[in-house]
C-alpha cells in the first residue's frame, strides 16, 4: 500500500498507535497533546477498541499497567508535567517488563511552564524519571512522517523487549500539518488471551509483579535488565546524518529543533560555511558511537536545543573532549530561529578562529 | 497436599479451598487478613470463575496477596489498584477482576482512584479491608483512624482538630451511580465471617451480572498495632469501632433494570 495523508503531529501519533494494533488508550486532558485523546475517542470506539479518559495522568498509566498485562497494546499520551505525574507508573512497568508506549509531547517548563514547544524533558526522559534502575527507550521524530513511523515502531520495540518506550515529540511536531506517507499495512490488533496473560489462564497462573524483597534476587532482576539495555544498545541505536566532504562545524541536534538547523545549514552555506548536522532518533540508546567517529572528522560541535542544555551533556559523553563542543539552546517555550542559529555558528567559530 | 487425605475410612469435609494456593501466610497472630483472603478464594471457587479471575494487589500488609490466590494477580503501586483493574478490565472484559485493598491504600492515597472507578460504574469487585492504620509500615494513622486512637503517628490520640476526622468510603462512595452493591461487614465471629462470604458473592455476583461497580469493606483486626489481643481484638471492632463504622448494606441495586444501570 502506498497511501498519502495530510495530517497533524498529534494525529499522526494516533493513526501510528492504531496502524500498529494498539488495542487500549487511557489518556488525560493536557495542552499540547489534547488532540491525541480527542482524536482516539473517536479512532478507537469506532473499531471497537477502548478508548477511556482517566481521573487523571496517574490512573491513566495504572490503567495502561493493567491492560498491558492482559497482553493487548496500549498507550497513553501527555505533556511534561503530566509526564512527571506518570513516572511512578513507568517505574512499575519498567519492573514488572510490560510493554507499553508513552508519548510525551513536551511543552516548556519546569513547574507549570507553558504550552510552547521545549525539549527540556530530554534528562527526565533519557535518564529514567522514575525510581530505580530501569532504562525506557527514547525515540525523537523530527517530521510528522517520522512521528507516525515512529509512534508505530514503538510498540514493536515494546513488545520485542518487554520495556515502557517513549515517543519524545513536542509542541510544534504535535500542532504542525505535513504530508505523511503511509506505506506499511495496519497490523490487526493482538486480543487478550493471545499469548495466555492475565484474565485467560490456561496453564500457570500469571503474576505482574516488581516486588523482590530479598536484596539479592532484585539484584538479579536488576542484572538481567541491564543486560536487556545492554541489548538494546547494542540493536536500536537510530541517527540520521548529513555530513559534507569537508565540514567547518557539525550541528547535533534532534527533534522539531533539527528543521530549523537544516534551514540553518542552507543558509550557512550560502555564506560559505560548510555544516553536517548529526540527528540522533533513539535519545536511549544514544547513538555514541557514531557521534565519537564523527567527532574525529570536524573541527568542532555545535549543539542546539530547546532547552538550557541537557542533550548537550550526552554529546559531551560520546566526544570525550576529542573536539570543542559549543552549545546554543532556547529555553521556556521559544523556539530558536535559522538566523538565531547561524548566528550562533558564526560566533562559536569565530570564537575558534581567534583562538 | 497430605493434608487434603482423609485418614482410612473417614469421608473429607474440610479442606483448603481450591482458591488459595498451598503456602503458609505471612500475616501477625490474629489478623483478619487470613479470613478474608479464604472467603474470597471459597467465592471465587465457588463461582467457578478462578481460571478467569485477576487480582490486583495493594501496597500494605497484602501486599504478597499474589502468592496466595491461586488465579491471575497483579501487584499494584500505592493506591492505584483501581485503575490498574480498570485497565485489565476494559481490556479483557471476560475476566472478573477484583482489587483487595487496605485502608492506608484505598481510603488515603487511593481515594482518587477508588471514587473514580466507582463513579465510572466499573464493572470490577474491591475488597476493603479497613484495619482503621497502616500495618505495613508499622501503625501509623489512617484516614479511617477513629478519633482517640492511638497509633505511631498520632501518639496522643487522633485530634480532629489536627488530623481530621475518619473517611467513611462505603458511605461516600454509596452516593455515585456508578456503584451497584456496597456493604460493610466484619469476620470478628462465626456469624460475621458467614454474612460476609455472602456479602463476598453477592459483591462478585453484581459483576458477573453487569452491574457496576461493587465493594465490600471488612472491618478487620490488627492486634499487633492496636496493642490488644487477639480476643481483645475482636471485642474492639464490635464495642468501638462498629461505632464509627456500622454494619450493613449501604447500597444494593442488584435488583434494579439493567437499562437503568
Amino acid at each position: 500500500m502506498n497511501k498519502r495523508v495530510l495530517m497533524k503531529g498529534n494525529e499522526a501519533i494516533c493513526h501510528g498507535a492504531f496502524d500498529a494494533g494498539c488495542w487500549c488508550f487511557f489518556g488525560y486532558p493536557i495542552t499540547p497533546q489534547n488532540q491525541v485523546p480527542e482524536y482516539m475517542s473517536l479512532l478507537m470506539p469506532q473499531a471497537g477498541r477502548v478508548f477511556l479518559q482517566a481521573e487523571s495522568e496517574v490512573a491513566a498509566i495504572n490503567m495502561v499497567y493493567g491492560a498491558a498485562a492482559t497482553g493487548v497494546r496500549v498507550m497513553t499520551s501527555s505533556s511534561s508535567p503530566g509526564v512527571s505525574l506518570k513516572q511512578e507508573g513507568i517505574s512499575y512497568l519498567a519492573g514488572a517488563e510490560l510493554p507499553a508506549v508513552i508519548v510525551n509531547v513536551m511543552r516548556g517548563g519546569p513547574g507549570l511552564g507553558n504550552i510552547a514547544p521545549a525539549q527540556s524533558d530530554y534528562f527526565q526522559a533519557t535518564r529514567g524519571g522514575g525510581h530505580g534502575d530501569y532504562r525506557t527507550l527514547v525515540l525523537a521524530p523530527s517530521s510528522v512522517q517520522e512521528v507516525y513511523d515512529l509512534t508505530r515502531d514503538a510498540f514493536d520495540l515494546a513488545e520485542k523487549y518487554r520495556n515502557p518506550v517513549l515517543v519524545l515529540a513536542d509542541a510544534l511536531l504535535g500542532q504542525m500539518m505535513e504530508p505523511v506517507t503511509i506505506t506499511r499495512e495496519p497490523l490487526d490488533p493482538p486480543t487478550p488471551g493471545a499469548s495466555s496473560t492475565c484474565g485467560t489462564r490456561t496453564g500457570e497462573r500469571t503474576i505482574v509483579n516488581s516486588l523482590y524483597i530479598v536484596p539479592e534476587d532484585l539484584e538479579a532482576v536488576n542484572q538481567r535488565l541491564a543486560d536487556k539495555y545492554a541489548r538494546m544498545c547494542r540493536d536500536e541505536e537510530r541517527w540520521e546524518e548529513r555530513i559534507p566532504a569537508n565540514p567547518d562545524c557539525l550541528i547535533a541536534v534532534y527533534g522539531s529543533a533539527a528543521r530549523i538547523c537544516q534551514t540553518a545549514v542552507e543558509l550557512l552555506a550560502e555564506r560559505g560555511i560548510s555544516a553536517g548536522i548529526f540527528r540522533p532518533i533513539t535519545l536511549y540508546p544514544f547513538p555514541y558511537a557514531p557521534l565519537r567517529a564523527l567527532s574525529e572528522r570536524v573541527p568542532r560541535i555545535i549543539v542546539v536545543e530547546m532547552s538550557a542544555g541537557q542533550f548537550v551533556e550526552d554529546v559531551r559523553l560520546a566526544v570525550e573532549g576529542h573536539c570543542p563542543i559549543g552549545f546554543f539552546g532556547r529555553t521556556g517555550g521559544v523556539v530558536p530561529t535559522p538566523e538565531e542559529v547561524v548566528d550562533a555558528v558564526l560566533k562559536q567559530l569565530g570564537d575558534e578562529t581567534r583562538g | 497436599m497430605t493434608m487434603h487425605t482423609a485418614a482410612p475410612n473417614m469421608e473429607n469435609i474440610f479442606s483448603r479451598t481450591e482458591g488459595l494456593c498451598d503456602i503458609r501466610l505471612h500475616y501477625c497472630p490474629g489478623c483478619s487478613h487470613g479470613i478474608v483472603h479464604r472467603l474470597v478464594a471459597e467465592v471465587l471457587d465457588e463461582l467457578g470463575v478462578l481460571d478467569r479471575t485477576v487480582g490486583i494487589c495493594p501496597v500494605g500488609c497484602a501486599v504478597f496477596a499474589y502468592d496466595y490466590f491461586n488465579c491471575d494477580m497483579l501487584e499494584a503501586a500505592h493506591g492505584r489498584a483501581p485503575a490498574v483493574a480498570t485497565g485489565v478490565k476494559r481490556a479483557c472484559p471476560d475476566a472478573v477482576v477484583f482489587t483487595y485493598q487496605g485502608d492506608g491504600d484505598l481510603a488515603s492515597i487511593g481515594i482518587g482512584e477508588v471514587v473514580h472507578a466507582a463513579a465510572r460504574g466499573e464493572n470490577l469487585t474491591v475488597i476493603f479491608v479497613n484495619n482503621a492504620l497502616y500495618g505495613m509500615t508499622g501503625g501509623q494513622m489512617a484516614p479511617t483512624t477513629l478519633l482517640g486512637q492511638l497509633t505511631t503517628t498520632s501518639p496522643l490520640g487522633r485530634n480532629s482538630g489536627l488530623a481530621g476526622y475518619p473517611i467513611r468510603v462505603g458511605e461516600m462512595l454509596a452516593t455515585l451511580d456508578g456503584a451497584a452493591y456496597i456493604t460493610r461487614h466484619t469476620v470478628n465471629g462465626p456469624a460475621a465471617v458467614h454474612t460476609t462470604k455472602r456479602a463476598i458473592t453477592r459483591a462478585f455476583e453484581a459483576q458477573l451480572a453487569g452491574k457496576g461497580f461493587s465493594m465490600v469493606e471488612v472491618l478487620s483486626s490488627c492486634p499487633t498495632w492496636w496493642g490488644r489481643t487477639p480476643k481483645e481484638s475482636m471485642e474492639w471492632i464490635q464495642q468501638t469501632m462498629q461505632q464509627t463504622f456500622p454494619l450493613g448494606v449501604i447500597l444494593d441495586r442488584l435488583e434494579e433494570p439493567a437499562d437503568t444501570r
